[in-house]
C-alpha cells in the first residue's frame, strides 16, 4: 500500500545537529583553554563575528524570506546600541541585561516605523528605510545627552574587573548567536514560515489560499528588528563607545547584504557562510582601506550576475547540502501506516 | 515676511537642484521599475569627470577659458553613451521581478564609485570654477537677493521637466517609454525591443545625471562621500511627487528644497532631518504622491 509522509528532515540534518553542538562546546569553552596571551583577543573578535553573524542572518531573514530589501537595517543595530547604553549608563540596569532589553525596545520601536516603511515596496522600500535610518543618526546626533555628534562611552562597567567584562561579554554572543539561528530555523519551520515563504513565492496566490500577508510580513519585520538591536546591543557592549556615524552606518546593511549574497540568499546556512567568509576576507585586506571596499563591491555585483544562487546554493544543488532544512518534501512510503 | 519670503525663495532655488538629480531617479524607475541607488554616487562621478577635464584643459589650453564651455555638450554624449553600456551590459541582466538583483548590483557600484572616487580624487571637499559665476546675484523688487546661478539652474530644471513631459507625450521614443512601463508582454507583442529602449531610458536618465552632477560642482563644494545623501533627497522628490509624473517630481523637488530652507532657519543640525521627517509625514498621508501617474 503507498501512502505518502511528508519528510521534514535529511540524512545529513541530524549529525550536523550533534556537530554543531560539539562547536558550540568547543566554543564556549574558549576562556578555559585558550593560552592566556591570546584569550581576550580571541573573544573579542569572537563577539564581532558573532554581531556580523546575527545582523547578516536578520538580513536574510527579511531580505531572503520576506522579499523586503531593506538598506536600512542599521537603524536598529544603532538603535539597540544606543539603548543598550542608555539603560546601563542612566538607569544603572545590569549592562548584560539591557542588550535583552535592547533588543526588545528595538522591536516595540520597528512597530511604528513600519507603519512608514510598509508604505513603499520593492526597491522604493529599499532606499525608504535607508531614509528612516538617517533619521535614526541626524536624530541621535543631535541629542545632547548621549554626547551628540561625537558619541559616548559605556561607563557602567565602572567597578566590573576586565576578566569578567571580557567573558561574559563572550558567552552572552555566543548564546546570541545560537539564540538568532535557533530563532530563524524554528520560525521558517512553523506555519508561519510557511506561509512566509509562500508569500515570497506568490503573494497574490498565497493571500487567496486565506495567509494573512500583511500580518505575517510585520512579524518577519519586527523579528529581523529584534535581531539587528541585539547584534547593536552585543557590538557596543564589547566596544565600549558609540558615534552615530558608525552605529548607523549604511555599511553595517552593505556587509550584512555582501554576506548573504556571498554564501546564498534564502537559505540559513547562507549568511553562516558568507559571514566566515567575510571575517577571512576581513583578517587579510581590510588594511586596504578604499580598494577592500572596491572589491567587496565588484565581488558583490559579479555574484549576482553570474552565480545567484551564492556558495551555500551552489552546494545544495550539486550535492543536496542543507543543514537547515526548512522544506517540506513529499515521500512515498510502502511500509502501510506510518 | 521679507524673512520668509527670502527663505522660501532660497528653498525654491535649492529644490530647482534636487528636481535636476531626481530625474533621472524618475525616469529609470518610470521606464524599467528599476530603483538606481547609486544614483547620488553617478552625479558626483558626473561632477568629478568634469573637475578632472578641466584641470586637464587647464595644461593643455590654459589661455582659452571657453573651451570647457564648448566641450560640455561632448561630456553629455559621453554620459549616454555610458549610461546606455551601462544599461545594455550589466542592468538589464537583473531586471525582473524580484528586486533584489537590480538592488544589490546598483548599491554594489554606489560602493565601488565611491571608494574609487576617493582614491583618485581624495576626501578634499572640491568645486567646478565658473569664472566668478557662482558668486554673482542679482536684486528683485522688495530688497530680496538671488544668485544668478541658482536662478539659472531653477530655469534648467523647468525647461529639462517641460522638455521630458513632452518627449513622454509626443514622440515615438515617449510612446515606447510608455508602452514598455505600462505592459512589457503587450508592448513586445507589438514589436518593441525593450532592452534597447531601456538603454535609451538609461542613456538619457545620465545625460540628466552628468548636469546635475556638473551644476551641483559649480555651485558648492562636491565631496566622495556625499552620493548617499544627493540619492536620498532625488528619492524624496520623486515620492513626494508621484511616480511617473515629472512635472510632479518638480513639485516635490521644490517643496523639498523649501522644507529644508525652513529646518535651517530654525537650527542648521535640524534642516536635513526636518525635510526627511516632513517626506516621511507625507508618506504616510499621501503615500501615492502628489501627482501620481502610474502604478507602482
Amino acid at each position: 500500500m503507498h501512502t505518502l509522509k511528508v519528510s521534514r528532515s535529511n540524512a545529513a540534518s541530524r549529525p550536523a545537529l550533534i556537530v554543531a553542538l560539539l562547536l558550540v562546546t568547543v566554543a564556549a569553552s574558549i576562556p578555559i583553554w585558550a593560552p592566556e596571551e591570546v584569550r581576550s583577543a580571541w573573544m573579542r573578535e569572537f563577539v564581532e563575528i558573532a554581531c556580523y553573524l546575527v545582523f547578516a542572518l536578520m538580513w536574510n531573514l527579511l531580505a531572503g524570506y520576506g522579499g523586503m530589501v531593506s538598506i536600512g537595517q542599521q537603524a536598529y543595530f544603532g538603535f539597540g546600541g544606543y539603548v543598550m547604553l542608555m539603560l546601563s549608563n542612566f538607569l544603572g540596569v545590569n549592562p548584560f541585561l539591557s542588550v535583552l532589553l535592547a533588543a526588545l525596545c528595538t522591536a516595540a520601536m520597528s512597530i511604528p516605523v513600519s507603519f512608514v516603511a510598509f508604505r513603499l515596496q520593492g526597491g522604493y522600500f529599499a532606499v525608504g528605510t535607508w531614509v528612516i535610518a538617517e533619521v535614526f543618526r541626524l536624530s541621535f546626533a543631535n541629542l545632547a545627552f548621549v554626547g551628540g555628534g561625537s558619541g559616548t562611552s559605556l561607563t557602567a562597567f565602572a567597578g566590573i574587573s576586565k576578566a569578567t567584562r571580557e567573558q561574559t561579554t563572550f558567552w552572552l554572543a555566543l548564546a546570541c548567536m545560537v539564540f538568532s539561528i535557533a530563532l530563524v530555523y524554528i520560525f521558517l519551520r512553523s506555519k508561519r514560515g510557511l506561509a512566509l515563504m509562500a508569500i515570497r513565492d506568490n503573494e497574490v496566490a498565497a493571500e487567496s489560499q486565506g495567509i494573512a500577508v500583511q500580518k505575517t510580513k510585520l512579524a518577519v519585520y519586527v523579528v529581523a528588528s529584534l535581531g539587528a538591536g541585539l547584534a547593536g546591543g552585543l557590538y557596543y557592549l564589547s566596544n565600549l563607545r558609540i558615534t552615530p556615524d558608525a552605529a548607523f552606518s549604511v555599511n553595517w546593511t552593505a556587509f550584512a547584504i555582501f554576506m548573504v549574497v556571498i554564501g546564498g540568499i534564502g537559505r540559513i546556512e547562507g549568511p553562516i557562510v558568507g559571514a566566515l567568509i567575510f571575517w577571512i576576507l576581513n583578517k587579510f585586506f581590510s588594511d586596504y582601506g578604499s580598494w577592500y571596499l572596491i572589491g567587496l563591491g565588484s565581488l558583490a555585483i559579479v555574484i549576482t550576475i553570474y552565480f545567484k544562487q551564492g556558495l551555500w546554493g551552489y552546494a545544495q544543488q550539486q550535492w543536496g547540502w542543507s543543514l537547515f532544512p526548512t522544506q517540506r518534501r513529499l515521500k512515498e512510503s510502502t511500509k502501510g501506516k506510518s | 515676511m521679507d524673512m520668509l519670503l527670502q527663505t522660501v525663495l532660497q528653498g525654491a532655488l535649492l529644490g530647482g537642484l534636487y528636481c535636476l538629480f531626481a530625474l533621472g531617479l524618475s525616469l529609470m524607475y518610470g521606464v524599467m521599475r528599476l530603483t538606481n541607488t547609486a544614483q547620488g554616487d553617478f552625479i558626483l562621478l558626473g561632477s568629478f569627470t568634469a573637475i578632472a577635464v578641466i584641470a586637464g584643459l587647464k595644461i593643455l589650453a590654459p589661455e582659452n577659458m571657453w573651451l570647457p564651455l564648448l566641450l560640455s555638450p561632448l561630456l553629455l554624449i559621453v554620459a549616454f553613451g555610458f549610461g546606455y553600456v551601462l544599461q545594455r551590459q550589466v542592468l538589464n541582466k537583473v531586471l525582473g521581478k524580484d528586486p533584489l538583483p537590480s538592488l544589490v548590483v546598483t548599491f554594489g557600484l554606489s560602493i565601488v564609485i565611491q571608494n574609487l572616487l576617493l582614491e583618485v580624487f581624495s576626501a578634499d571637499p572640491r568645486s567646478i570654477e565658473s569664472a566668478g559665476l557662482n558668486t554673482a546675484s542679482l536684486q528683485i523688487p522688495g530688497g530680496i537677493t538671488l544668485g544668478v546661478l541658482p536662478v539659472l539652474i531653477l530655469f534648467l530644471a523647468i525647461t529639462t521637466t517641460f522638455g521630458l513631459q513632452w518627449m513622454f507625450n509626443h514622440t515615438a521614443l515617449g510612446r515606447g517609454f510608455r508602452a514598455v512601463s505600462d505592459d512589457l508582454e503587450i508592448a513586445q507583442l507589438m514589436g518593441l525591443n525593450a532592452k534597447r529602449l531601456y538603454a535609451y531610458a538609461t542613456g538619457i536618465a545620465f545625460m540628466l545625471i552628468t548636469m546635475a552632477g556638473v551644476l551641483q560642482g559649480m555651485r558648492t563644494t562636491v565631496s566622495p562621500s556625499d552620493g548617499p545623501m544627493l540619492l536620498l533627497f532625488a528619492f524624496e522628490a520623486v515620492i513626494i511627487g508621484g511616480m511617473g509624473s515629472f512635472w510632479g517630481t518638480l513639485a516635490g523637488a521644490l517643496l523639498l528644497g523649501m522644507t529644508q530652507q525652513i529646518g535651517f532657519r530654525f537650527d542648521p543640525g535640524w534642516g536635513i532631518w526636518f525635510g526627511h521627517i516632513v517626506f516621511l509625514l507625507l508618506l504616510l498621508v499621501r503615500p501615492q504622491g502628489l501627482f501620481p501617474k502610474t502604478v507602482g
